[in-house]
């Protein structure tokens, strides 16, 4: 007798579904559906009330009708209806009306909640599993908030039925997961732990299950847990193949539970007590052992399931990291299946072994298996394989094979699918700027890019070989040599012209001397594309062709030919109209010195993170972007996840790109703050022109931004060469700060600029800006008598060990402020690492005789050095959860100090510095942030999120970094705020 | 944990439809056929697992599939979920199908959708694997299958008979046409026997 009764079922269904069945058309089945809702509709609305038979046919017939793709908007009251109903199948599909199509209408969700209570109470356990099915497929807060403290009491009561416990700890795990707050931790904590001594193993599951969520955010409550798993683990695997009955699966022993005890043991480091040590890597070696024996059956359910055992294993024993024999035979076991004839295995061992890759002990054994992967990206059918091998070759590759892989990855570019492309070529432009050895190789692979697939090689790539290029001079003439040849092919792509057309502009000269590549030559060539190009390309040319003209002034009659044109001078696109009349202009009455200053070659980029990492991360999950990145760790790859000191062994390993453009030699300008954002490489051409020379004084506040952004070398910006201010006071000398310091420095934690303090004496004003670890502060200091202020000296203090931390450089002020008058004091800033309290400022002056001493908190916090990280949804996640050690995590609940309104959190939020992130948070109403706080010595990745409750008016603010006292002192000055 | 359990045929008509992540049902309609256009092309003998469609969250979901006769089962998990334990839930699930059908294939979903669903339940509730044993489901769904003949069937004649009465216009009765009404009832109560 078959489980299911067939014939029995309700006829008009049936005769209803066969019906949808015969239409011939997509309209004629609308037109059965419409006829049926109306159907049910009236069978509803009237006045004849129905009974439980027919209630359980017409919702079933909503149900199929939902599943084939028509909205239902009405049968919510009859199916809860059926929820009180007494008997079991009417009841039944009441419930899976409502976990299918549950509707937040909250007068309905009362009644559910209370059918659902009584049902919880019934003492049935089938109506008692209902009930729990129903609250996990639901999940919402509303059911959260009804039965999040009665279900731990249901999973741990000594008479539930083995069933009810299942159901129980899984209702609850997704209530967890839903809404952690409302899951009380307890004494049935330790219950909890206990069912992994259950005798029933469906029980067991489902208590790992919970466990594994809940001991992540208290790993010390569920300590107790390791011991228990590993000792069950290690039953398991060393059973016979019948030893389990019912769960031995294919000849497998409990192969569900024993993955889940296996992720369950990720959670936590290697256990501590040698026992269990002993016993957890005797059964990881047992698991290992069974790999290689025969198999027991030839069906492929055997081998899946013995193999998820494997990986699971695998994962643990690259988690731990420590035991570097397991790690070989592991990176050997996964080896053998990258051959293995099932496609499955291959995946798996390729995605394995790109985090496998990260680990020190397995990195040389990794890169052992290069031919094959390779070969697996030659050959394999399956784009999904192909990928993955693509992301291991990224993930493997160092110095020493760096050429092999950015070849065979280029190679691959030929004929790669299309959707993976642009990837691709983000990845070859990571490595080859990461471990060239010489820039000729650099700048040939990137060319090479252009020419292979030119369509996906994105701005920030292009950008990034003329940031390198111009910033190493020994590079300079062969890559002008280099595109000169380049642009010799018949057609060539778009960027190539971009890039060329930059580059000849800047080292045209270096080649000059040769007659094949003369001035003339090389404007032809380049002018001989001009048509062929989009206007921002053609933008770019004429900048080129106004600086051939300072460059070769042999060219100048012929350009200004060009420029002449009609087609330039009223040319229909306004810009490049403008370039023509300027630059033509600028040609005929600019004498040659000042062409040859406002046409100087661009100066140095200062560094920072390659815009490509960040867009591949932006791209990826940062499994692929940053494997490498986070697992070596790498010193100046600046990855969100990681706080990363960086250490000797960067001498002998050389990291990304800061080494390549040997900065670290030569220290940039200091606090140069970077703004030559790669997007405006056409207007810093002129960037440098006179009418962009810093001017002086207390400026406007677009003046005062402007100053800061062209990276003019010769402004004297050394900071770190600026010799210490002759007497710095020590803070025994300066009183303690004015009793409303704090809410003044609360002030200016999301914002730079504004009045710090005012009395009847004294205004004091701050404008800052900050670019990475550094920053600039303008203090003006305004005299609001009418009276000169003598001796006045303002000073910042250190207090504490701030000083490791923050390095913060005065320029002494005049001693006198005339009456009305306001005087200006530059500070710059380094954040050398991460600081709690900010400095002092410390300002001393005497008025009319009498001394006046003031300390006020410096409005410097660690969150002004924050870099803001766009990022997708996943990597968002994918990040959220990589920070989830107990300590990384700092979250605060708290009432609301202002009204609650959107825009103003967003604004407070930007403030703060972190990016706003759209679309992470499945609900709308929440924030999510992230960014990178950049100090000298480390970098912490922090990500933020932001819950207002705007019927408790209350905020939940919870913030993850890497580094535990920064998520503290970033919840706690963020929480300020709201 | 599971976002979704998805069944289609082979010309993409949604045969069974779970999520256990709330998505409006726009889109839950958007997710299968971006789902059903993603599977569809791949070659049966490659691998099962690919990266998730764009609607539902990308490459930090998997789309871990089976292709069986004219149905293919995907199941849409996060990173937290083995590959290959979720490929064996997903056989677990169509041999448990399959021994309470009977050599089951695509009409029995069609016209037991509710059992199915109730089969599934067993499986996997709110996106947690609840159940693995297939003896166990298939004693569970026998347990129902009982409780369900005993509510429907004679023993719940009685039942029935109060509520159609209950149902009647009282004034009627004298004129005994609900008589007519009983009688439809015997014929439904016959089969049962």
């Amino acid at each position: 007798m078959p489980a299911v009764s067939k014939g029995d079922g309700m006829r008009g269904l049936a005769v209803f579904i066969s019906d949808i069945r015969n239409c011939k058309s997509k309209e004629a089945e609308i037109k059965r559906i419409n006829k049926e809702l109306a159907n049910i509709r009236s069978k509803f609305k009237g006045d004849k009330a129905l009974d439980g038979y027919s209630k359980k046919k017409y919702v079933c017939k909503l149900l199929f009708i939902f599943l084939l793709g028509h909205d239902i908007d009405f049968g919510h009251m009859e199916a809860v209806n059926l929820l009180s109903s007494n008997k079991y199948t009417e009841k039944q599909i009441g419930y899976l009306f409502i976990s299918v199509l549950v509707n937040s209408n909250s007068e309905l969700i009362r009644l559910i909640n209370n059918a659902i209570k009584n049902d919880l109470a019934s003492r049935n356990p089938t109506f008692m599993c209902l009930a729990l099915h129903c609250i996990a497929n639901v999940g919402s807060r509303e059911m959260g908030e009804a039965f999040a403290a009665d279900i731990p009491r249901i999973l741990v009561a000594g008479d539930s039925m083995d069933s009810v416990k299942q159901s129980a700890a899984l209702c609850l795990l997704r209530l967890y997961k839903a809404s952690p707050d409302l899951v009380p931790m307890g004494e049935w904590t330790a219950r909890v732990v206990h069912l992994l001594n259950d005798q029933h193993m469906g029980v067991v599951t489902a208590a790992v299950s919970l466990i594994t969520c809940l001991c992540k955010k208290n790993p010390d409550d569920f300590k107790t847990c390791i011991s228990l798993a590993v000792s069950r683990l290690s039953r398991i695997v060393s059973s016979a193949s019948t030893d389990l009955q019912d769960y031995t699966y294919y000849f497998v022993p409990a192969p569900w539970l024993s993955v889940k005890l296996l992720r369950l043991l990720q959670c936590y480091p290697p256990p501590e007590d040698a026992a269990v040590k002993g016993r957890l890597v005797e059964s990881l070696e047992t698991v290992l052992n069974k790999a290689q024996e025969p198999p027991k059956s030839k069906k492929v359910q055997h081998s899946n399931a013995k193999n998820a055992i494997l990986f699971e294993t695998i994962s643990l024993i690259i988690h731990y990291d420590s035991e570097p024999n397991l790690l070989v035979r592991a990176c050997n076991q996964l080896g053998q299946f990258l051959q293995h004839r099932e496609t499955n295995l291959r995946y798996l061992a390729l995605e394995s072994m790109c985090t496998l890759a990260s680990s020190e002990f397995s990195h040389e054994a990794v890169k052992t298996h290069i031919d094959t992967v390779i070969n697996a990206l030659k050959t394999e059918r399956d784009v999904s394989v192909r990928q993955r091998a693509a992301d291991l070759l990224y993930a493997m590759c160092d110095r020493s094979n760096a050429k092999q892989i950015v070849s065979e990855m280029l190679r691959y570019l030929e004929t790669a699918d299309y959707a993976i492309r642009e990837e691709i070529v983000l990845k070859v432009a990571i490595l080859a700027e990461k471990y060239a050895v010489d820039y000729s190789w650099y700048v040939d692979t990137i060319l090479n890019l252009i020419r292979i697939a030119g369509d996906y090689v994105s701005e920030e790539v292009w950008y990034r070989v003329l940031q390198i290029v111009t910033n190493r001079d020994d590079v300079q003439g062969y890559a002008a040599k280099t595109v000169f040849e380049a642009l010799q092919a018949p057609a060539c792509h778009e960027n190539m012209v971009k890039v060329g057309g930059y580059i000849l502009g800047e080292f045209g000269n270096l080649i000059a001397g040769d007659p094949r590549s003369s001035p003339p030559v090389q404007f032809s060539l380049l002018h001989s594309k001009f048509h062929l190009c989009s206007v921002a390309t053609r933008a770019l040319l004429l900048s080129t062709y106004i600086k051939f003209i300072n460059l070769f002034p042999e060219t100048k009659a012929t350009i200004q030919g060009v420029l002449r044109a009609g087609s330039q001078l009223r040319n229909a696109d306004v810009e490049l109209q403008q370039r023509a009349v300027e630059y033509l202009t600028l040609s005929s009455v600019a004498s040659t010195d000042v062409l040859a200053t406002v046409l100087e070659e661009m100066p140095p980029f200062p560094e920072r993170e390659s815009s490509i990492l960040a867009k591949l991360k932006r791209k990826k999950g940062p499994g692929a972007a940053s494997a490498l990145d986070d697992g070596r760790r790498d010193a100046s790859s600046s990855d969100i996840n990681g706080a990363v000191e960086p250490t000797p062994s960067t001498v002998s390993t050389p990291s990304p790109s800061a080494d390549l453009l040997g900065l670290r030699a030569a220290p940039p300008p200091a606090a140069a703050p970077a703004p030559a954002s790669a997007g405006n490489l056409l207007v810093d051409v002129f960037s440098d022109g006179p009418a962009a020379q810093p001017s002086l004084g207390p400026t406007p506040e677009e003046a005062f931004l402007s100053e800061l952004e062209p990276p003019a070398p010769e402004s004297p910006m050394a900071l770190l060469a600026d010799p210490a201010p002759a007497a710095d006071p020590g803070p025994e000398d300066i009183g303690p700060p004015v009793p409303e310091a704090d809410e003044l420095l609360n002030k200016f934690v999301c914002k730079n600029n504004g009045v710090l303090f005012e009395n009847q004496l004294l205004q004091i004003g701050v404008k800052s800006e900050f670019r990475q670890n550094l920053g600039r502060m303008y203090l003006f200091y305004g005299n609001k008598t009418s009276v000169q202020f003598q001796n006045f000296l303002p000073t910042v203090v250190h207090p504490g060990d701030l000083q490791t931390q923050l390095a913060v450089q005065t320029k002494r002020v005049a001693a006198q402020v005339d009456g009305g008058a306001q005087v200006q004091q530059v500070l710059n800033i380094e954040c050398l690492r991460d600081f709690l309290t900010p400095p002092l400022l410390s300002v001393r002056f005497r008025y009319g005789g009498a001394p006046q001493s003031l300390t006020l908190k410096l409005p410097v916090t660690i969150n002004k050095f924050f870099q803001p990280t766009e990022m997708a949804a996943q990597d968002f996640f994918q990040r959220w959860k990589q920070l989830s050690l107990p300590l990384q995590e700092a979250q605060k609940i708290f009432k609301a100090n202002h009204p609650m309104d959107a825009e103003v959190t967003k604004a407070k939020l930007l403030g703060f510095g972190s990016a706003l992130l759209d679309n992470v948070d499945p609900n709308p109403e929440n924030f999510v942030g992230a960014g990178i706080i950049q100090t000298k010595a480390l970098q912490v990745g922090c990500l933020l999120r932001l819950e207002p409750n705007a019927q408790a008016q209350m905020y939940r603010l919870t913030l993850r970094t890497s580094k535990e006292s920064v998520s503290r002192h970033l919840c706690e000055l963020l929480a300020q705020q709201f | 944990m599971i976002q979704a359990i998805l069944v289609f045929n082979n010309h993409g008509k949604p045969r069974l439809v779970r999520f256990y992540q709330r998505f409006p049902e726009e889109i839950q309609q958007q997710i299968v056929r971006e789902t059903f256009h993603l599977v569809l092309k791949r070659d049966d003998n490659i691998c099962n697992f690919l990266e998730g469609g764009s609607l539902i969250g990308g490459s930090d979901y998997k789309l871990i599939y089976r292709h069986y006769a004219t149905l293919y089962f995907v199941f849409c998990v996060d990173s937290s979920e083995s590959e290959l334990g979720i490929l064996d839930l997903i056989q677990v699930f169509v041999e448990t199908l399959d021994k309470c059908f009977e050599n089951v294939c695509e009409l029995d979903l069609i016209f037991h959708m509710d059992k199915v669903h109730y089969i599934l339940q067993e499986v996997v509730m709110g996106g947690m694997v609840l159940e693995t044993n297939m003896n166990e489901i298939v004693a569970q769904m026998e347990a129902q299958n009982r409780l369900e003949k005993s509510e429907g069937g004679l023993s719940a004649a009685p039942a029935r008979a109060v509520s159609a009465v209950k149902n009647m216009n009282l004034p009627e009765i004298p004129r005994n046409i609900n008589i007519g009404d009983l009688n439809i009832k015997v014929p439904n109560l016959s089969q049962f026997v």
